[in-house]
């Protein structure tokens, strides 16, 4: 890697989500990649949910941080390979569950979701407060749109589930 | 001649149509979690509607946005299925006459949402690339949106006496314009040939099991139909469509190019 890509990076690493002010976008797997071509500086960039609100406002701070570092390039939106919670890192997901989030399961690409005829059974997710899975789904569209609404039976107490997607 | 174009605007007004249609329900929901949830099916559909009309005006060229292909087309230039532009209720239900029905809601995203996951399933493998990185997204999105209207079908279904009433009838009233699916337009015909498109004809014994094992699981019976088939996808609508167009293009007519 060269120098300036490694200055890229390390201009855009202090950016977080919008919405979830503890993850990276790198952690997220929203910033993909920087890349050197002919015609300069590449920084590409995935959005996740179609309608998701915060991705202008990504775009909008990618752009700042690296207009503020006096880097030239160029910011690409690439939609293949679709996004996937697949992509978030462990320390993310430790980091969501710490701030009160419980972190997506793993998808699963064993079964095509279209063969989907009723619900698979789910797998219990643990409360980020006391770490018990005897939780209940309150609503399957949360805060916002990669979020559902749990509950937790034990600790009583409501939380967000960051859905597979 | 039609154009893959044409068909990706079909497939961008099927989802931006609906997508204005659920938003009504916003602040307005039966309950906390189905205004929420509802939003968020609206707010996939319009982000799907987006990159659908942003790639249209790419292979258009010129001056074309997403923006001009979303506000400045007349009624008769959308090409969504007549089944989408309809109000949240039936014209033969008496205690659905208010404005909203959240039966007829519920149903109508069942059926379009159990159709879509096939399609976009199919356009993975698109010869267009771009169509194919936003059906690879759309699936995941569609997906879900079954799920919640399926769960709640089959709570209407077998719920009450007033509320399977009311499934049925929403059944009844819908299940006709459903026809329309089945019928090859001349962007679809031409997109398939281009292999932009798949033929939503072989989808449909997939669609068929899984709308009567629904329906099935719900208590309600699927009503028998052969008669009049609605053809919005080649611009021929319901008196509907111009009411929501109004509401959903007024802003951007009377105010050319603002922005906030």
């Amino acid at each position: 890697m060269s120098n300036v890509v490694d200055k890229v990076w390390a201009t855009l690493e202090p950016l977080t989500d919008p919405e979830i002010p503890v993850v990276t976008l790198r952690e997220l797997g929203i910033l993909r990649e920087v890349r050197e071509t002919q015609d300069g500086i590449e920084v590409v960039i995935t959005p996740t949910y179609s309608g998701c609100p915060a991705m202008g406002q990504i775009e909008d701070d990618v752009r700042s941080s690296l207009a503020q570092a006096g880097i030239e390039a160029r910011v690409i939106t690439q939609l293949a390979p679709a996004w996937t919670t697949d992509w978030m890192s462990d320390e993310a997901k430790e980091k969501l569950r710490a701030y009160g989030i419980a972190p997506p399961h793993q998808t699963r690409q064993d079964v095509s979701v279209v063969k989907f005829m009723r619900r698979p059974v789910a797998e219990a997710v643990a409360c980020p407060q006391c770490g018990s899975t005897h939780t209940i789904v309150t609503s399957e569209f949360g805060s916002t749109a990669c979020k559902a609404l749990y509950k937790c039976l034990d600790c009583q107490e409501p939380f967000d589930y960051f859905k597979p997607y | 001649m039609s154009t893959p174009i044409d068909y990706l605007l079909h497939l961008a007004d099927n989802a931006v149509v609906l997508g204005q249609r659920n938003a009504e329900w916003c602040g307005h929901g039966p309950i906390l979690e189905e205004d929420m949830a509802l939003a968020n099916v609206s707010l996939d559909l319009i982000g799907q509607a987006r990159l659908l009309y942003q790639r249209a005006a790419e292979m258009k060229g010129g001056d074309a946005t997403e923006d001009k292909l979303a506000y400045f087309r007349d009624p008769h230039e959308f090409r969504n299925y007549t089944l989408l532009e309809l109000p949240h209720h039936g014209p033969l239900v008496g205690y659905a006459a208010a404005n909203r029905d959240y039966a007829t809601t519920i149903v109508r995203n069942f059926l379009y949402s159990a159709l879509m996951v096939h399609v976009w399933d199919g356009l993975r493998q698109s010869a267009d690339a771009s169509l194919a990185a936003i059906a690879a997204k759309s699936l995941k999105e569609t997906s879900y949106h079954l799920h919640h209207s399926r769960d709640w079908l089959v709570r209407l279904g077998d719920g009450t006496e007033e509320s399977h009433a009311r499934a049925q009838a929403a059944v009844n009233h819908l299940m006709p314009y459903t026809e329309e699916f089945w019928t090859t337009s001349p962007a679809e015909g031409a997109a398939v040939a281009a292999r932009i498109a798949i033929d939503v004809w072989a989808l449909r014994p997939a669609w068929d099991a899984l709308v009567n094992g629904a329906l099935a699981e719900a208590t309600l019976t699927r009503p028998n139909f052969h008669g009049y088939v609605t053809e919005g996808k080649i611009g021929l609508h319901s008196e509907h469509l111009s009411y929501l167009l109004g509401e959903m293009q007024g802003l951007a007519r009377a105010h050319p190019g603002a922005t906030w």
